[in-house]
């Protein structure tokens, strides 16, 4: 049975120009619990949009994205971000680390809209991505691939059941990428969480079994701006 | 915990703007709390002020000034009585206790008062407060004619820097002129302990030493400036009132004391009042500026809004979090406050207690110092709700860039 199942998704957004713009039409898509899946996709195609309607960050225009026995888009927007908080994991290319909070309060924030703050759990969580010993610092106090971490262990804190990654490597070097790439898949796996990674990257992708092509995925989308 | 901390990091992360906005409501709170204090502790202070006095009988005129002249050494005089009416009044059966005053000299701006020392020892200048002298100190002779004493009040002994045995000369009128020396020579026998009423600035000498001071008119030397009368029941104002005020001419009889006291309050009413407006539209600016200053750096905390929505916070939260951290802010300014307060009510208990000897006390508790913190901090919760209302709308997707 899928973790995730979309049917008939439909998402359009109305140009400046007063044009209204498909940007997500997804006829299907399934994720299996636990299963790691990249979607390739060029900038602009939508990518980003269809991880916000998985989130429940946007509402859908049609169609249903089942999450468990939920369907997220069936949902008023206060249950979308309790079930947000609940259930999924969100890794940003730009990290969103919130600048003013240290790195456990960072981790600490974002189970606290979940099943609740535990700073047990937190600082475990920041130990395995190898922040142990930066638990107080701020974000600008880290590097770029240190922030990536408070990143994934955010988003891994809640033991979501989906982690949703957006050009994860985007911002980050080669070395770091790779080794943000591998924590990333890692630990998802081992809190058995499914990973749903989006990218234009080619090389990121050569770890996944399943790779899938977005503009085959969203075959009448139109290109986001 | 997370609301709080939320709004804990944004005012550290503004900490400029927090401490601006939160000193200029201390200033508004403290400017506020302190012209009611000073509104009702000086009502209050002023209209029981009567040194232990049921009324007082002075020259045709106004019953005010001859209260402000005789019982808070303010005014000028209105006139003399004569030694018959004081004694008349003396032996009046109603009348407990009557003490004469005669004043028109000063020593460098502070009032010379001539007296019985009946005053002193007679009298409870307070209920259960009787005048003492500091230790060493002794009341002046009244029965030598020829004995120039002094008893010092506390605040006068202090400015003018008398010590027992010290010697003075008075000079005449009730202003400070430095030509107008009298030649007589008074020595210090007594410093009264403090007691926080006009007493307090005025130095005390026997009643004939005022009254045949050298270069005085000889022909009023047994008059009195006013007399000072404690009635035997309450109610026996009533037919001196009758008998001095509606049926006579001559003289004024000032009763009760409180009530023409208050009667210049509810005269200089209005003043209150302007300056409570004042101090109601400085808090209303001051509330105004914690709208003013959240709501400007909304553009720059949207990024963190959405970022607290992407990880699931509702938007209530967010809203309550703003009007939190706006009420936050006005807490802290009327925490802040009393600091205002105790600056300000201490400088005016000062000027206050220099003019008239009546003393404020900035420590007295008043209900002020409970519903204006707490009217302070709702007015600038309120504040809080339009930027909470927008941060309520801020739109999460667009404002987590970048989109791929």
């Amino acid at each position: 049975m899928s973790l995730l199942a979309i049917n008939s998704l439909q998402k359009s957004f109305v140009s400046p120009d007063g044009e209204r713009k498909r940007i997500v039409n997804v006829p299907e898509f399934h994720l299996g619990a636990g299963q790691q899946i990249a979607l390739r996709g060029e900038s602009g195609s939508g990518k980003t949009t269809f991880l916000h309607l998985i989130a429940g960050i946007l509402a859908a225009d049609s169609g249903s994205i089942r999450l468990g026995q939920r369907d997220m888009a069936a949902l008023r927007e206060s249950a979308r971000d309790r079930l947000r908080a609940e259930t999924i994991g969100y890794i940003f290319q730009t990290f969103n680390l919130l600048q003013g909070f240290t790195c456990l309060e960072n981790v600490l924030l974002g189970m606290s809209f979940g099943p609740g703050a535990d700073r047990a759990r937190a600082t475990s969580v920041l130990e395995r991505v190898g922040l142990g010993h930066r638990l107080h610092h701020y974000p600008r106090q880290l590097s770029t691939g240190q922030q990536q971490r408070v990143a994934v262990a955010r988003a891994l804190a809640n033991r979501p059941k989906l982690v949703l990654a957006d050009e994860p490597t985007g911002n980050l070097d080669r070395k770091n990428a790779q080794e943000s790439l591998a924590l990333i898949r890692e630990t998802c796996r081992e809190t058995g969480a499914a990973l749903l990674l989006v990218t234009h990257a080619t090389e990121v992708l050569a770890g996944f079994e399943d790779v899938n092509d977005f503009d085959v995925l969203n075959p009448a989308g139109d290109a986001a701006s | 915990m997370t609301l709080s901390l939320i709004v804990r990091r944004s005012l550290r992360q503004h900490l400029l703007s927090t401490v601006v906005t939160a000193m200029s409501i201390a200033l508004a709170g403290g400017l506020l709390i302190s012209v009611w204090v000073v509104k009702v502790q000086s009502q209050t202070a002023f209209t029981q002020m009567n040194i232990g006095f049921d009324a007082v009988l002075g020259a045709r005129g106004s019953k005010l000034q001859l209260v402000l002249n005789s019982i808070f050494h303010l005014e000028a005089s209105p006139g003399n009585v004569a030694a018959a009416d004081y004694l008349y009044i003396k032996h009046h059966p109603a009348v407990k206790r009557a003490i004469p005053i005669a004043v028109g000299d000063n020593l460098r701006g502070y009032r010379i008062v001539g007296t019985l020392d009946e005053l002193f020892t007679g009298v409870e200048y307070a209920p259960g407060k009787r005048f003492e002298l500091e230790p060493g100190g002794r009341l002046f002779n009244e029965e030598d004619q020829n004995a120039k004493e002094a008893v010092i009040g506390n605040f006068a002994a202090r400015k003018l820097g008398l010590k027992l045995g010290d010697t003075f000369h008075p000079f005449h009128g009730l202003v400070y002129d430095p030509t107008k020396q009298h030649a007589d020579i008074y020595t210090v026998t007594g410093i009264l302990k403090p007691t926080n009423t006009p007493v307090d600035r005025v130095i005390w000498i026997p009643l004939h030493g005022l009254q045949t001071m050298s270069g005085h008119d000889p022909k009023y030397a047994t008059d009195v400036s006013a007399v000072l009368i404690q009635l035997r029941s309450p109610s026996a104002g009533f037919p001196m009132d009758l008998m001095y005020n509606r049926q006579g001419n001559r003289l004024t009889f000032a009763w009760p004391i409180s009530a023409i006291v208050a009667d210049l309050f509810a005269r200089i009413g209005w003043f209150d009042q302007v300056l409570a407006l004042i101090a109601y539209l400085v808090a209303l600016v001051s509330a105004a500026g914690v709208l003013v200053s959240i709501y400007n750096s909304m553009a720059a905390r949207r990024r963190d809004l959405a970022i607290l929505r992407a990880l699931g916070a509702r938007r209530r939260m967010i809203f309550g979090a703003i009007v939190l951290e706006a009420a936050a802010i006005g807490t802290l300014g009327m925490a802040l406050s009393f600091a205002a307060y105790f600056a300000i009510v201490s400088g005016v208990a000062a000027i206050i207690r220099a003019q008239t000897g009546v003393l404020l006390d900035p420590w007295t508790y008043d209900p002020v110092m409970l519903w204006a913190p707490g009217g302070m901090i709702l007015l600038c919760a309120l504040g809080g709700v339009v930027p909470a209302w927008k941060a309520f709308r801020t739109d999460v997707a667009s404002n987590l860039s970048p989109i791929s």
